[in-house]
């Protein structure tokens, strides 16, 4: 099997070529199969509308690549307005040279991912730039999604007294990536997370309405995505160190290579606000659905201190929880 | 026994914390010398569960903001050299020097500055690109030196002759000597560095206890390693019994690793090194034996940088030495953070600087 060529990207034959025998197939639905330059559509609805790119290196990791995360990070974008995504692009930017073979891996995941969500690709666009312009692939992904229930669900939402409630345990994704991209191996394989979490957003909203904001922790980790919870909302955070789930080869990898898991990018976890009354309901709902199984509550929303997270230590000490400052160099000692 | 959760058992740590307030009596300064120390003090939170008689004082220990701006220049100018390499740990990419930073250079300049986990990287990339040149940034103490040392010793086994190393490894007794003779410090003792210390033994810190008649205990990283240490220093110093203990038995030994420091010394001699902030410190330094000296970049490229007095606006010297807190630099959390530091101790995860501003003064 072949190379991406320039041509690929030319409008011309090869384009086509590209298109049909290995876009359509793996894509096919109505929308796309009229291969205009639009899809036309109803929505009777309040709609959420986002869109993200994927440049992370390397493309392959153990537990995903860059296709499914391509879709399960614009599902995930949606999902957290309490949304329910529809309909998705994919615009892809392929360097000349790269292997179709890996093309059709990435592009056998994203349906994967795209079944699994029951979203459908109905717009796309495919560009080839010269050797060297771009690093292998980059994909973009737009989607909407509608929001049928009376929700509002926003990071300046947070009540006092609100539960926090965490999806399961932190920092696989990034932990994947990082010992994949820096040839590390460990005698567990860490796999990334990577996962849609519409459905577990579904199971919650039917089991309360009363969540008040919902974030997937990605880059920055959970400690960023709190500490703009609490700029945001203007309230105090405080969260338990011995709550927060965190696995066992997760923490001896961060032990190793000098990281803190609460700082390390999730792709299949969610934070939620919950109204205290309901977040026993809600937890349970959480830990039903397969991406939920570990949920936990792991702090609550306090009138004190605003816009500062707290964590109590494990062994009853106290520290301030900032966001991610620049990247996480690995130290010398 | 996994050997890390539980020495993070909240049981254990309340109890050791109770037994701290039970015998505490006198007003008492101890100082962490080591970052990973002071990270782990601030992760956990373990000032605020101390008495108000304890102070902890966190010491130079972070081999990266100790490095004086001289040495960055120097490694600046290795980069520059044609079909150089130049290899680094992360956080020295950052470290401003009279020029700007690494990190800076590579991206003004094009420089070819890679970041190596391992010294044993930096050699693979020699064997790797023959054609080129490679010189390795080689910083730290005695806990990272004795792997850079074997680095050396495997290069020059193999006739290596495009890989060399900038050498501003510093050892951390001497330091803690300076320490001590600083008297406006007043320091009652000493949490010593478990992993330094694995390699050194604890023999390595007699002198403070039979000299300077002051307490030390040797303490792993975890939060109630640290608290079992801090119990250890105050029942010698109220009991007037200064020891050197270990804390850290699970690893530490008095002799520590004889075969590692075989290797280390066999590489490196002593001489004296400039530490950035606090100045020269007599023997505090390395420099390779004359059977490795051609290994040496400084001399092989014959670089030669002109000597700059480390002046920054901040502190960082007083807070190397225990004289000052953080928040009392002017500078601290307004000109100086971590996206954009003035000093060192802002630089590294474990300086001072960066620790305070990350998890606050609360700890």
């Amino acid at each position: 099997m072949g190379k991406i060529l320039l041509a690929h990207g030319s409008g011309g034959k090869l384009s086509h070529e590209l298109i049909e025998k290995y876009f359509l197939p793996y894509f096919k639905n109505p929308f796309l199969e009229l291969l205009n330059d639009q899809a036309v559509f109803d929505v009777h609805s309040r709609v959420a509308f986002t869109t993200d790119s994927y440049v992370v290196d390397p493309i392959f990791f153990p537990g995903g690549n860059i296709g499914d995360l391509a879709i399960n990070g614009t599902v995930n974008d949606l999902s957290m307005a309490g949304a329910k995504p529809l309909y998705l692009s994919a615009g892809f930017i392929l360097e000349e040279g790269f292997p179709i073979k890996e093309l059709e891996e990435i592009l056998a995941s994203m349906k994967k991912a795209a079944d699994e969500a029951s979203v459908i690709i109905v717009t796309g666009d495919t560009k080839v730039v010269n050797k060297g312009k771009a690093d292998k692939i980059f994909i973009n992904t737009s989607g909407i999604g509608i929001i049928e229930k009376p929700v509002n669900i926003s990071a300046n939402n947070l009540k006092i007294g609100d539960k926090i409630i965490i999806s399961g345990a932190i920092g696989e994704h990034g932990i994947a990536v990082m010992t994949k991209r820096e040839g590390l191996e460990f005698k567990k394989e860490i796999k990334s997370d990577t996962a849609p979490l519409n459905s577990l957003v579904a199971d919650m909203l039917s089991a309360s309405t009363d969540i008040h904001a919902l974030r997937d922790p990605t880059r920055g980790g959970l400690a960023t995505i709190l500490k703009e919870f609490a700029i945001s909302s203007n309230v105090g955070i405080v969260i338990y160190e011995d709550k927060i789930p965190v696995k066992d080869e997760v923490s001896g990898a961060c032990e190793i290579l000098g990281l803190d898991p609460l700082f390390v990018a999730n792709e299949g976890r969610l934070i939620a606000s919950v109204f205290p009354e309901s977040a026993e309901a809600v937890l349970k709902a959480m830990r039903k659905n397969k991406y939920g199984r570990d949920a936990e509550i792991i702090g609550e929303v306090a009138a004190e201190h605003k816009g500062v997270v707290i964590l109590k230590t494990r062994i009853g000490g106290k520290r301030v929880i900032d966001m991610l400052m620049g990247e996480q160099l690995p130290r010398i000692c | 026994m996994r050997f890390i959760d539980e020495f993070r058992e909240s049981e254990y740590a309340k109890a050791i914390v109770d037994k701290i307030h039970y015998i505490s009596r006198k007003n008492v300064k101890l100082m962490e010398v080591c970052g990973t120390h002071t990270v782990a003090i601030f992760k956990s939170g373990i000032r605020g569960l101390l008495p108000a008689a304890i102070k902890l004082i966190s010491g130079p220990g972070c081999p990266v903001c100790v490095t004086p701006m001289t040495d960055i220049d120097k490694a600046i100018a290795l980069a520059r050299q044609k079909d150089v390499i130049f290899t680094t740990f992360g956080d020295m990419m950052r470290v401003p020097g009279s020029l700007g930073t690494l990190q800076k250079k590579k991206a003004d300049e094009g420089l070819d500055i890679r970041i190596v986990y391992s010294p044993l990287d930096a050699l693979k990339i020699a064997r790797d690109n023959k054609d080129k040149k490679v010189a390795f940034f080689s910083a730290g103490f005695e806990t990272t030196t004795p792997a850079i040392a074997a680095t050396v010793f495997q290069a020059h086994m193999d006739g290596l002759s495009n890989f060399f190393i900038l050498p501003v490894n510093k050892t951390v007794p001497p330091a803690i000597k300076a320490l001590l003779d600083t008297a406006e410090l007043g320091l009652d003792g000493f949490i010593c560095p478990g992993h330094v210390s694995v390699l050194i033994g604890s023999n390595a810190y007699k002198f403070i206890a039979e000299k300077y008649k002051r307490s030390a205990v040797i303490s792993g990283f975890e939060p109630v390693d640290i608290l079992l240490s801090i119990y250890m220093l105050i029942k010698q110093i109220e009991e007037k019994d200064a020891r050197v203990e270990i804390e850290y038995k699970r690893a530490v030994t008095p002799e520590g690793n004889k075969k590692a420091m075989g290797i280390m010394w066999d590489v490196f001699e002593p001489c004296d090194a400039d530490w950035r902030g606090i100045g020269v410190i007599p023997e505090s330094g390395l420099r390779l034996t004359k059977k490795y000296e051609m290994f040496d970049a400084v001399k092989h490229f014959g670089i030669n940088v002109p000597a700059v007095e480390d002046k920054t606006s901040c502190n960082c010297g007083d807070i190397l030495r225990g004289l000052k807190e953080p928040p009392e630099c002017r500078l601290f959390g307004k000109v100086c953070t971590p996206e954009n530091p003035v000093g060192p101790c802002m630089v590294s995860e474990e300086g001072s600087c960066s620790a305070y501003y990350r998890f606050g003064a609360n700890g």
